[in-house]
Parts: structure tokens; sequence; C-alpha cells
């Protein structure tokens, strides 16, 4: 399509413009994921994501802590914020100005640093930009406790995995994450093996009611499953396996077939007539040619049936909810997110983030490096 | 039992279930039900070829049968007996369905949902589809589209719970409308057109399906079409809506309805992001209201939604047995 004669080199321009636009739009939202991840609670609250890469403005309490001397009826408190219990930590590495300080939480930044202020009981303050201040109060500290000060400083930004530890350990992510795995694994293998039987005997089999049995396949593929869900979690219970990784298994083995099946033998019956027949010329019982040159020669739709089964396992929240036990051990990590971070993490923006991105890492891993399958997958699906 | 070692156990068992039942049965029918050897040899070989593909199939076709066949009926039964499961009420769940104001809400925005996102995700596939296989760096921009196809919903709706986040050091639509000088807002608690940003979830997910499929098609739509239309005179956009997209019709179909399915089904970023409040809840999630508390009503719900599947379960049949023949 590149050198057809007549085509508008303005027009590559506004294609390429138009393209780089659209992807912006859909890679925005899931690089804000991945960076908020790494920021801690203090500086997402302080800044956007976006705005990471440079210094935070960031709002900080301490106390008044330093040298008191007695000036008349006031007590003057000299000393430097740095040093102060509260926040001294964060300042181990380095001291950023402070732009401006105040006397409430409600305005931590109310007034410039250097600037001198009536105290609420008729001292002043001052708070210099680098930290020294002067604190003058009627209130005896001793006694009373050094007064509260707030301040504003510029932190460098600051990456770190405190959140995955976090929501690895004390959020449950981790037991999930292994959970999600123990479903998907035994419910990605299973259907494979019993698909591939069937759409062999769909493809090159001969046998009255082959074309109806086709069809109900194709009929089985949209069949809703929430239609599933009621009668056979009855059937679970009353045969025993109830709510367990059992039942889930089952399950998602019987709502993968139809695809499987659908895939295995679009694909199965474009392979070359020519071998198939000679194998049985010479004497090749079809279990042998099933085994022998069917399979070998179906890997392509083996993998892509397996990425999408492992995908669409992996991503499921609707029968994880229904056919694993309610209680929080045994949660997949889909559940765990929509049932209980998002409630009781509900504004804990950056636990959130990394949760999510615990949750998406493998399928991402496995569809970047698995593409060609997944494209492949599709295309053998629905371009009929 | 340690669920890993249970799964461990359970792919040993499953696989090695499979593999010797297939030999198993193949080698019983072959050595000692029909053995091709003495008087009846020719006979038995055909009769034994007669039996195995049943043998092969019998598996999957249990599987089916038991878990989606024989849910239809299980559902649309139990659909007609009251919250018990004891009485039998006939369409008193529907009736009650039809009287139920949030069904009808539900309902509604289902249908929302259906015109909207199956047409804006195929249109969004179609035209990048087109726009980036001019690209020299098309794939790339074609992966980072696709991409999301690999994320869960709920993790779909994570992502974009950041985007409409209320806070505008948090979610980027409203740092944009406070940018502009106005008032953050919550874009989910809108009346009425939270329902299409929820939709955006789903087409921002689904657009890289789209685009795979419709990208494959045009690239099969034959040069002489196009290069003839060119030396008649047509400008781009003609080759492309005139020449290129009716030859790609039925593909856009099948794109079209596979998308409409999946619309129908999907509670999950529903639940995730509003859990229903706002007036967003549609069928899928509504269903999920009743289930393990009223399985009469959760059942009726499941089944209109299987009524609404029907017309393209039975076109997709048709087509397939078109294609048989």
């Amino acid at each position: 399509m590149d050198n057809i004669a007549g085509q508008k080199s303005s027009l590559s321009w506004a294609v390429n413009i138009t393209v780089v636009l659209l992807v912006l739009i859909w890679i925005i939202p899931t690089v804000g994921l991945l960076v908020s991840s790494f920021r801690d609670r203090d500086q997402i609250s302080a800044s956007a994501w976006w705005e990471s890469p440079f210094p935070v403005e960031q709002a900080f309490r301490a106390r008044a802590e330093g040298d008191v001397t007695q000036q008349g009826d006031l007590y003057v408190i000299t000393g430097n914020v740095y040093e102060a219990s509260e926040v001294a930590s964060s300042f181990t590495n380095s001291r950023p100005p402070i732009s401006a300080f105040g006397l409430t939480g409600r305005e931590p930044g109310q007034f410039q640093a250097g600037e001198e202020v009536e105290n609420r009981d008729g001292g002043t303050v001052i708070i210099n930009s680098d930290g020294t201040f002067t604190f003058s109060t009627e209130e005896d500290p001793e006694a009373e406790g050094f007064p509260r000060i707030y301040f504003l400083a510029e932190t460098p930004p600051d990456f770190d995995l405190q959140n995955y530890d976090t929501v690895l350990g004390g959020d449950g992510m981790g037991q999930a994450f292994i959970n999600t795995l123990t479903v998907t694994i035994p419910a990605t293998i299973i259907p494979i093996l019993i698909a591939a039987f069937a759409a062999y005997a769909l493809a090159w089999m001969d046998f009255p009611g082959r074309g109806l049995l086709i069809a109900a396949v194709v009929g089985l593929l949209v069949v809703p499953l929430q239609l599933a869900l009621v009668p056979l979690l009855k059937l679970h219970q009353q045969i025993g396996i109830g709510q367990s990784f059992l039942g889930i298994w089952l399950a998602h083995t019987g709502f993968g077939l139809p695809l499987a099946v659908y895939l295995l033998r679009n694909y199965m019956v474009g392979l070359p007539r020519d071998i198939i027949e000679s194998a049985k010329v010479d004497g090749a019982t079809d279990f042998q040619i099933f085994t022998r040159i069917i399979l070998p020669l179906s890997f392509p739709a083996l993998a892509s049936f397996a990425i999408f089964q492992f995908l669409w396992t992996w991503n499921d929240l609707l029968v994880a909810k229904v056919f694993l036990p309610s209680s929080d051990e045994s949660w997949v990590m889909t559940v765990r997110i929509a049932d209980d971070l998002l409630g009781s993490r509900g504004g804990d923006w950056g636990i959130l983030a990394a949760a999510a991105f615990v949750s998406i890492a493998v399928p991402l891993i496995v569809f970047f490096t698995m593409q060609r399958y997944l494209v492949r997958g599709l295309l053998a699906g629905s371009v009929k | 039992m340690n669920p890993i070692v249970q799964g461990l156990i359970t792919i040993v068992i499953g696989v090695g279930g499979c593999i010797g039942y297939f030999y198993g049965a193949n080698f019983v029918l072959d050595r000692f039900i029909f053995p091709a050897k003495g008087k009846n040899a020719g006979q038995n070989i055909n009769r034994a070829n007669m039996v195995r593909p049943w043998l092969f199939l019998f598996p999957a076709m249990f599987a089916l049968g038991l878990y989606l066949v024989y849910p239809v009926f299980g559902s649309f039964f139990r659909s007609l007996y009251n919250r018990s499961g004891n009485d039998f009420i006939g369409i008193g769940n529907y009736v009650t369905l039809a009287g139920d104001e949030a069904f009808r809400t539900a309902f509604l925005n289902n249908v929302l949902w259906v015109l909207f996102v199956p047409a804006v995700t195929t249109f969004l596939g179609l035209v990048i589809a087109q726009l980036t296989d001019r690209l020299r760096w098309g794939n790339i921009a074609k992966s980072i589209i696709f991409m999301p196809m690999a994320i869960s919903f709920v993790g779909a709706s994570l992502i974009w719970k950041f985007v409409y986040a209320n806070d505008p050091d948090i979610g980027i639509i409203n740092a944009i409308r406070v940018g502009l000088g106005g008032e953050p807002l919550d874009p989910l608690q809108v009346p009425f057109w939270n329902n299409f940003f929820l939709m955006v979830i789903l087409i921002w997910i689904q657009t890289g399906f789209a685009m795979v499929i419709l990208s494959a098609a045009l690239r099969g739509v034959p040069e002489e079409t196009i290069e003839a239309a060119i030396i008649d005179g047509a400008n781009p956009f003609q080759v492309f809506f005139k020449i290129m997209v009716p030859q790609i019709m039925p593909t856009i179909v099948v794109v079209w309805t596979t998308i409409t399915l999946l619309v129908l089904k999907v509670f999950d970023i529903v639940y995730a992001m509003t859990g229903g409040n706002f007036g967003t809840e549609i069928l899928p999630s509504y269903m999920m209201n009743f289930m393990f508390r009223d399985d009469g009503i959760a059942t009726a719900v499941a089944f209109v939604i299987m009524i609404a599947v029907m017309p393209v379960l039975i076109w997709n049949i048709r087509q397939a047995r078109a294609e048989m023949r």
C-alpha cells in the first residue's frame, strides 16, 4: 500500500500524528498505574504521577523541639526543624530548603519562610528556609510539651518497592497469587487433551451426526456462563465437591472446551489431506495418525488455545467467585482485589496500584512473549 | 490438603487419566471387542471404525453436556421455582423482574452497552488497523493497543479507577478539568453518562481484538481492486470506505457479534467500578446481586441473558453449517 500512485504524503503526517495520539491514550492509564505502584503514600497524595520525576513539595508536621530560654513572660525555643524527632528520618540525606510554614494542619503553608508571624498567644514564630526557627510562646514547653509546627519542603522523587512488600505480605496478594496459579495451570492443561481428541474426530473421522455435533459446539461457544452458575454449583454440592479447587478446575475445563474444540478442529481440518491418507494407506490406525501426525502438526493451534485459556482463567472473576470457597485463604487475585482491597484500601492508591500490577504482570509477560500464537488463534477462531 | 499439592495431583491424574482413557479404550476396542483377525476381521475393522469416533468424542461430549447443555435446561427449570426451590411459581420470577425498577434500569443500560460498545470498538479497530498498516512502526503501535487484551477486567477497572479518580492529583481527567479551570467531579457519579465512562473501559480492552482481526482482513483485500479505484481517481477515503470496507463486511459482522456477546456477559467492570450504584447496573451484575441469595431470580436473569444471546447463537450455527457445505 505504501507506494501506490496517487497517495498523498501530507496524509502520512496526519496518520502518524493520529496513531501517536491513539497509542498515548491506550498506554497512559497503564503507565500511570505502574508509576504509582512505586511511589509512597505521602508522595502520591502530594503530587500526581505524571509529576513524579520532579521533586515534590510535601507538607511535614513536627514539634518545635529545641533549646528553651526564658525572656520576660515568653519562653523562646530555638532549634532546627530538620532535627525534630518526627521528621528527622526523612532528612538524613539532604536538607531541601523550606518554602513555607504554618501553625495549623489545615494551612501548613500559610506563611513564607523567613517571615516573622504572630503566634496565637502573643509570641512570634519564624522559620527560615535553612530550617532554623525561633518560636516564642507564653506556655512553658517543659510543662506543656513543644508546640506544633507545619512546614513545606521539596522532597526528591522517591521510588521504592514498599507497596509491593505490603501488598504481597499483609494484604494477602502473595497467597492470592499462588491460588491463581493453582487454579490456572490444571484448568489450562486438562481441556487441551480432551479437546484435541474430540477435534480430531470432528475433523477427520467420518460418522453420522458429525455436522450436527459441530453445529452444537458452535452454538455452545456463545452460551452465557451465567446460566451455568446456579445449576452447577448445586450439582457440585450434591456430589460432594462443593466450593473447592477441584470444582473450579472442572468448571473451567467445561467452559473452555467449546473454544478448544472449535479452534483445534478448524486448524486440523486445514492440515493437508495427503499426509493423513498416505498414513492410512500405510496401515496407520486413527490413534496412531492422531498421536504421531496430527498432534505434532497442530502445535500452533494447541499453543493458541493454551494461551487463551490461561489468560481467561487467570483473569476470571465470575467463576472464581462462585466455585471457590468464600473464605479468604482461597481467594484468587481478582477476587482479592475486587472484593477486599477496593473496599478496605479504597483510598490507598499506591497499594491498589501494586496489587493490580501483581495481578496483571504474568498475563502481560505471556502476552508479549507469545503474541504471535495469540494473534493466530484469534484469526483461526473468528475469521471464517 | 495444600491446594498446590492438590493441583499437582490433579494435573497428573487429569492428564494421566486422559491419556490412559484414550489409549486404553482404543486398545480394548482393537484387541478385544472387535479384533482385526479371525474370520470376521474385515467386518470387525469396519465396526471398530464406527465406534472409534465416539470413543474420541466421549470425554468432551460428556463435559460439554454436563457443564453447558445441562445448565441451560437446569437454569430454566430453576427459574420457574421460588427462592427456596420448593414451590413451582411458573413465570413468577419473570413477573417480579418485570416489575422491578432496578431490573429495568439494568436492562436499558445493557441495551446501551450493546448498541454502543460493539459499534465504537469495531469502528476504532477498523480505523486503527488501516492507519497502522501504513506505518513503519505500525507493529509497535498495534502491540500497545492490543495489550489490554491480556489484562483482566478487574485489573483494567483498577487502572481506570486511577484515570477517573476524583482527586486531580490522581485522576488525569480531573487534572485536565482543573487545569482548564473547572471543578473536579467524580465521572462515575454523573447520571446517565457514567454508563458510557464504564463502556470506555471495555472499549479500551477490546479494540485490540477488533484491530487484529480486521487488520488481517484488510490485508486480504485484493490489491487490484484498490489499484483500479485509484486509477479511476478515488481519494484515500473513498478507497477505504467504498472499496475496502465493503469487501471485509463479513469479518466486520463477525467482530461486531463477538463483541456483542461479550458485552452481554461481562459483569466485572461494573462490579469493580461502581458495584452497580449510581444507575450503572447491567444484567450480569444485577444477576450477581441475587447469586447465593435468591437462585430463582438469579437464574431468571441468566435466562433473560440467554434469550438475548439466542439470535446470535442461531446465526452462528447457520454460518457454520453453510461453511461446511
